[in-house]
């Protein structure tokens, strides 16, 4: 077993006293990341990575990862307590949790919800262990043409996987590409879109998006409430835990059939946020009681908080193996690789095996962390969440603001970090997702370069994207994927044309 | 766009309120503005075909185009449900917080071009937490020294990494 040798070794890498100190730190900033609303994994990670510049890429990506964990475990405290999902993928688990939580149950719902979190991503991690080797293995024979097609893939799955609306994801996907690319032309050397000012010739940086979508706009989305948070108090003991845990293993085909979408949903790039809604839906389906659904059932605890930690876990997948990642957090710990000079993709496998086998084995030991610590300390994150937002709001634009600068140095990114929250909000209202548009904004320059060294290898044939078995089939399966939701699009259509005054349809999207 | 009108309410209310319906052609018409340029971009750098392949300005021409024709599918869309159920963007006591949180922190920005990250963030708390929260000195003002301090300290001794100084740094010599 090679991977269990190399895991060994990782182990080792990761089992020093400075790491493990760098996790807990990154657990612990995660949790209030996750509590906190307005800062979320992504944002919260893009603006800690500046700090990480003066560590090695082995602790950085270490303490950014257990930063992403401890997001994941924290947006359940929000959600079953306040009633209010601290981040986006935990929308769902407020759907029982929080009614648990009323009827005096919240012990055992945030025991159910950190444990289905830890049980998915250890699933997720354990397929990682030995699948990411496989695939890094096979990607090595990829070129510019396969690199392409598995981007094409990328943006295809999104748009035929888009709950919503899809004008308004090609429109979100469209406009994260137009950004990218703006600034120099690295193939031709001519400017686009730059319009004579020199300030654009950097061109947009993701992270800066990243920031201001996220996190100004989720602040302003939130203080349209008025936001006074009124949450449940909440006590866990040991003795809360040991009952909640004998009553889990019942629920076993729940965690795998969780576990299942949120893989799928990971390494797909669907994301932790549909997972988990797909995934409660499933489970109220195929429920024996699904009218029990919504009052405070534990399998609706379990099933979206399984499905998110797995999807959110196997995101990393695709980021290691082929350097797309596979969810927007995902995407800015790719930056942060990119940054420490670590090409992601398939000769890291090779190259910097260290780093690779590191970062696994602390996703074990992080997570692990992480079920202890938010075991432990959840009335203290209880507590920061009954601070007033009048006082919380300015604290998080602040370190919004601090965090845009750090990424270049340039105040031009700190307006750009408003105007992106501008348009994060808007968007949030109209229901257009977020999710495309970075992924776009983070891999629009590396789709256009495989296209185009793929158009120099073929000498502009298109054909070469047909050329072989592997290619194509990449290239036929993205095209079903685009094509996938068109029959019931047709047909919803003409049913909505006989029911001229249906109601709108909710759309729930990141 | 509405004034900002004081009553938190939300909808139901006699006011004027921002309908859905209106933002979502504003947004688009925007998004097809941007299409617009990014096409215009494209073929002034060139968007055709080179001996060796597509030239700079090929495939931000096809992402215009299709930014185009999506932000044409929404407002085509917007304009066949026009009529039917608009629900409500923003009520009037909502336009109101989003401008209370919005207006100040552009604000705060402008303030750092001129006075540096830590003196503008200071103030910034200060006057937010005041005039929103309606706390008392003795909250606001630990809280707005330390946040700044706590950054500096950070940032500034820690990492190393310079933020932004204004006058009073320069006056203190820091």
């Amino acid at each position: 077993m090679e991977e269990l040798n190399s895991l060994m070794q990782g182990f080792a890498v990761a089992l020093t006293g400075q790491n493990l100190l760098l996790m807990i730190i990154g657990i612990l900033l995660g949790v209030l990341i996750g509590v906190l609303p307005g800062l979320g994994g992504a944002n919260g990670v893009a603006i800690l990575l500046p700090l990480t510049f003066s560590m090695s890429p082995t602790s950085a990506i270490i303490m950014l990862s257990c930063i992403y964990w401890g997001a994941l475990f924290g947006g359940a405290i929000t959600s079953i307590l306040f009633n209010i999902p601290g981040e986006p993928w935990s929308v769902a688990t407020t759907f029982d949790g929080y009614p648990m939580a009323q009827q005096g149950r919240a012990g055992e719902a945030l025991t159910a919800a950190f444990t289905s979190s830890f049980v998915g991503a250890l699933a997720a991690t354990i397929m990682i262990t030995f699948l990411a080797p496989l695939v890094a293995k096979f990607a090595l024979k990829f070129g510019p043409p396969e690199f392409f097609a598995v981007q094409l893939l990328t943006f295809c799955s999104f748009i035929g996987m888009s709950k919503g609306h899809v004008a308004k994801t090609i429109a979100s996907m469209t406009l994260g590409f137009s950004l990218a690319a703006v600034g120099l032309d690295t193939v031709s050397g001519q400017l686009r879109m730059t319009f004579g000012t020199t300030e654009l010739l950097r061109g947009f940086d993701f992270l800066i998006a990243v920031i201001g979508l996220f996190g100004i706009g989720e602040i302003l989305l939130s203080m349209e409430e008025g936001l006074a948070f009124k949450g449940v108090r909440a006590k866990i003991d040991t003795r809360i835990v040991w009952q909640t845990w004998k009553k889990l293993p019942a629920y076993w085909f729940t965690s795998v059939r969780a576990i299942l979408i949120g893989c799928w949903m990971g390494i797909t790039p669907g994301g932790a946020t549909p997972a988990s809604f797909m995934s409660y839906g499933v489970a109220k389906r195929i429920s024996k009681h699904p009218e029990k659904f919504g009052k405070g059932q534990i399998e609706g605890v379990i099933a979206p908080e399984t499905a998110a930690h797995a999807a959110g876990t196997s995101a990393l997948l695709p980021m290691l193996t082929l350097g797309i990642p596979g969810s927007p957090t995902a995407a800015v710990l790719l930056g942060g690789l990119l940054i420490w000079g670590l090409q992601p993709g398939p000769l890291l496998f090779v190259e910097h095996k260290d780093f690779v086998w590191g970062l696994i084995a602390s996703i074990y030991l992080g997570n692990i962390a992480g079920l202890l610590i938010v075991l432990t300390t959840v009335p203290w994150w209880a507590a920061i969440l009954r601070i007033p937002f009048s006082i919380i709001a300015p604290v998080i634009i602040v370190i919004c603001a601090i965090g845009a600068y750090t990424v270049h140095n340039a105040m031009l990114d700190v307006v750009l970090m408003m105007v992106f929250g501008v348009i994060g909000y808007i968007f949030k209202k109209l229901h257009y997702p977020l999710a495309p548009m970075v992924l776009a904004l983070v891999l629009g320059d590396m789709a256009e370069a495989s296209f185009r060294q793929s158009m120099l290898l073929s000498q502009g044939n298109m054909s070469i994207f047909f050329s072989n078995y592997l290619v194509g089939s990449i290239v036929t399966l993205a095209l079903v994927l685009l094509l996938w939701p068109a029959p019931k699009a047709i047909n919803d259509w003409n049913v909505r044309r006989r029911l001229r005054k249906a109601p709108p349809d909710e759309v729930i999207t990141e | 766009m509405e004034e900002p009108n004081d009553s938190s309410s939300q909808r139901g209310d006699s006011g004027t309120y921002i309908s859905t319906h209106i933002v979502e052609v504003i947004t688009a018409l925007i998004l097809l503005c941007l299409a617009a340029l990014v096409i215009y971009d494209a073929v002034r750098v060139g968007n055709g075909w080179e001996s060796d392949g597509p030239q700079a300005g090929f495939y931000p021409f096809y992402v215009g185009l299709l930014l185009g024709f999506a932000s044409l599918a929404i407002l085509v869309q917007q304009f066949m449900h026009r009529g039917e159920d608009d629900p409500v963007f923003l009520a009037p006591g909502q336009t109101y917080h989003v401008m209370a949180v919005l207006l100040p922190s552009c604000a705060y920005v402008g303030a750092i071009y001129l006075l540096g990250i830590y003196v503008s963030s200071a103030l910034f708390l200060f006057l937010f937490m005041r005039w929103q929260g309606k706390f008392g000195l003795m909250k606001t003002l630990p809280i707005s020294i330390a946040v700044p301090l706590i950054v500096f300290l950070l940032f500034d001794k820690w990492f190393k990494i310079a933020l932004p100084k204004g006058p009073l740094e320069a006056w203190l010599g820091l």
